[in-house]
């Protein structure tokens, strides 16, 4: 059902964990479709990510997802760091399976929400990045 | 430990050696269709037989009341579609339960869509049907009451005798899905006041493909699959003779076992239920703690998440199954939990563990080892965890 690399990721989690005092946290989904990521972000003074860590509550593929969305953003900008797509996150993993998209999604929002808790800790706009949704996980469901 | 735990048993079983080998003659020397005349044809025919009357007298039924089918799925259709169509001079209401097996929660659901009216009669906290509820749902137009004998989730066993009773009383036809049930537990139609039945061969270590519906005599049920004059007439279809003698031989061995079985099973179940709930904190057992089936297990670890506890026993070995919206292929849980009232989230962390007879004690304290392990370490990864623990600290 997974691919290798998903199942190397839920095995062997990169990043997970949590911050203390971070520069930003974000936290996405809700218990009750079975997801929940939250991704804590040390941005140091130039905006960069300095270091990540993740926390989830969800299936294989969410907890391999947020795993390679901290391996994705780790070390770069902030601006660098909105870029990462769910797509990116999937073609990272080397693919998901379809019901499994939504997780992508949600990785991507986590960055998002963690980004938009640092933003407004730090009275700053980045430009592009929008409110995260308080849950996605209703609306995703649609998409497939 | 390197060898493979099957703790899956309520979603299939492998055929024992003893029905493989009764089964095999039948795919080749003795291939002859039961329609035919010539010698190896009677034997065919002969073979269905006895494996008919062996089922019968499992249930304390006559043989000519048993009707082969493809599996639990198709009798549990046949069941409800025909009693629907049979008895539409009567009414267009049936009355079910909200924890049945999807065979016959979707098939109502078809059935709705073409003008029945379908009550769903809820559960309690441990997923046993409420009578009340269920004997005040009955109307002048209700036809059938279908309840299963036992779940296949939480593995709670409904009262089928009070059901029976009331469905005698009030002169509605009662169908029972007793896919998880039969071999397990026993059951006797006449008792029981059961008019139809559906059972499955997999479940109890007979073959796949094959399964039956009994049908009480004197009931208008008609066809459900068209074609020959195959089960008297009510179910067509070149009988699938390797299929039906490998689920009599199954049958066989199920019944002469089944007291022996259901006492020890009962006890590697509780073994079971009491060391995980002894060591691992917040999690709960879902279903009856003692009017449930033999071989299940079903318990809710909060904070974790079904799918990938499934994935880490699987790596150690361990086949089991999980109730979360994951393994479902939709977002929500099963609708059993949900209907036992447990939260989405608790639904979403539930894991069922269904024993075999082959299952040991020592096999129980490992499968206990790798789950406190396993739900310690999805609880570090858990953000709800995490808040929960905060929270106390407070």
């Amino acid at each position: 059902m997974y691919t290798e690399k998903v199942m190397d990721h839920f095995q062997h989690p990169r990043n997970m964990g949590e911050i203390e005092n971070p520069s930003g946290v974000g936290t996405v989904g809700n218990a009750k479709c079975g997801d929940i990521m939250r991704i804590y972000f040390d941005i140091d003074e130039n905006q960069i990510i300095r270091d990540v860590k993740f926390k989830t509550f969800g299936c294989g593929a969410a907890v391999a997802t947020s795993s390679m969305a901290t391996e994705l953003v780790k070390g770069k900008s902030i601006y660098e760091a909105l870029e990462v797509t769910n797509k990116a996150v999937m073609e990272a993993l080397d693919g998901l399976p379809p019901v499994k998209v939504h997780c992508s999604l949600l990785a991507e929002e986590a960055i998002h929400a963690a980004l938009w808790d640092y933003a407004q800790k730090h009275h700053i706009t980045i430009d592009g990045l929008k409110k995260p949704k308080a849950d996605i996980g209703e609306e995703v469901e649609e998409e497939y | 430990m390197s060898e493979l735990i099957y703790l899956d048993h309520a979603a299939t079983t492998a055929a024992r050696p003893e029905v493989v080998d009764a089964m095999l003659p039948y795919f080749t020397e003795k291939f002859g269709n039961p329609s035919s005349i010539y010698g190896i044809a009677a034997e065919s025919k002969k073979a269905v037989q006895h494996a008919r009357d062996v089922i019968a007298g499992s249930l304390g039924a006559n043989s000519e009341d048993i009707y082969f089918t493809a599996g639990g799925s198709e009798a549990d259709n046949w069941a409800l579609k025909a009693a629907v169509d049979a008895y539409k001079d009567k009414g267009k209401h049936i009355i079910t339960s909200a924890i049945e097996h999807h065979a016959v929660l979707h098939t109502c659901e078809y059935l709705e869509k073409n003008g029945v009216e379908v009550t769903y009669v809820g559960v309690d906290a441990d997923g046993i049907i409420n009578l009340d509820e269920l004997e005040q749902a009955i109307r002048p137009d209700t036809i059938l009451i279908s309840v299963m004998a036992a779940n296949n989730e939480i593995g709670t066993i409904q009262p089928i005798s009070e059901i029976g009773a009331i469905a005698k009383r009030h002169g509605v036809l009662f169908h029972t899905d007793a896919v998880q049930a039969y071999g397990q537990i026993p059951l006797q139609v006449d008792e029981m006041n059961i008019d139809m039945l559906s059972a499955s061969g997999h479940k109890l270590n007979g073959p796949k493909g094959i399964g039956f519906l009994y049908i009480r005599k004197g009931l208008k049920l008609r066809s459900f699959i068209h074609g020959g004059a195959q089960e008297r007439r009510r179910r067509a279809g070149t009988e699938n003779v390797p299929g039906i003698v490998g689920f009599g031989k199954a049958v066989e061995i199920a019944f002469a076992t089944l007291e022996e079985r259901m006492e020890k099973e009962t006890l590697l179940r509780d073994y079971l239920i009491s060391h995980i709930i002894e060591r691992i904190p917040y999690c709960r057992l879902n279903g009856h703690k003692i009017k449930r089936l033999p071989n299940n297990v079903n318990i809710s670890f909060q904070f974790v998440e079904g799918e990938s506890l499934l994935i880490m026993l699987d790596m150690k070995g361990i086949c089991a199954s999980s109730g979360s919206a994951c393994t479902s292929g939709s977002l929500d849980p099963s609708h059993v939990l949900l209907a036992i009232g447990l939260p989405h989230e608790i639904a979403h962390g539930s894991l069922r563990l269904t024993l075999g007879e082959e299952n040991t004690y020592e096999q129980m304290d490992y499968v206990v080892d790798q789950i406190v392990e396993i739900v310690g370490k999805l609880r570090a990864m858990s953000p709800l965890y995490e808040d929960f623990m905060k929270k106390n600290r407070k």
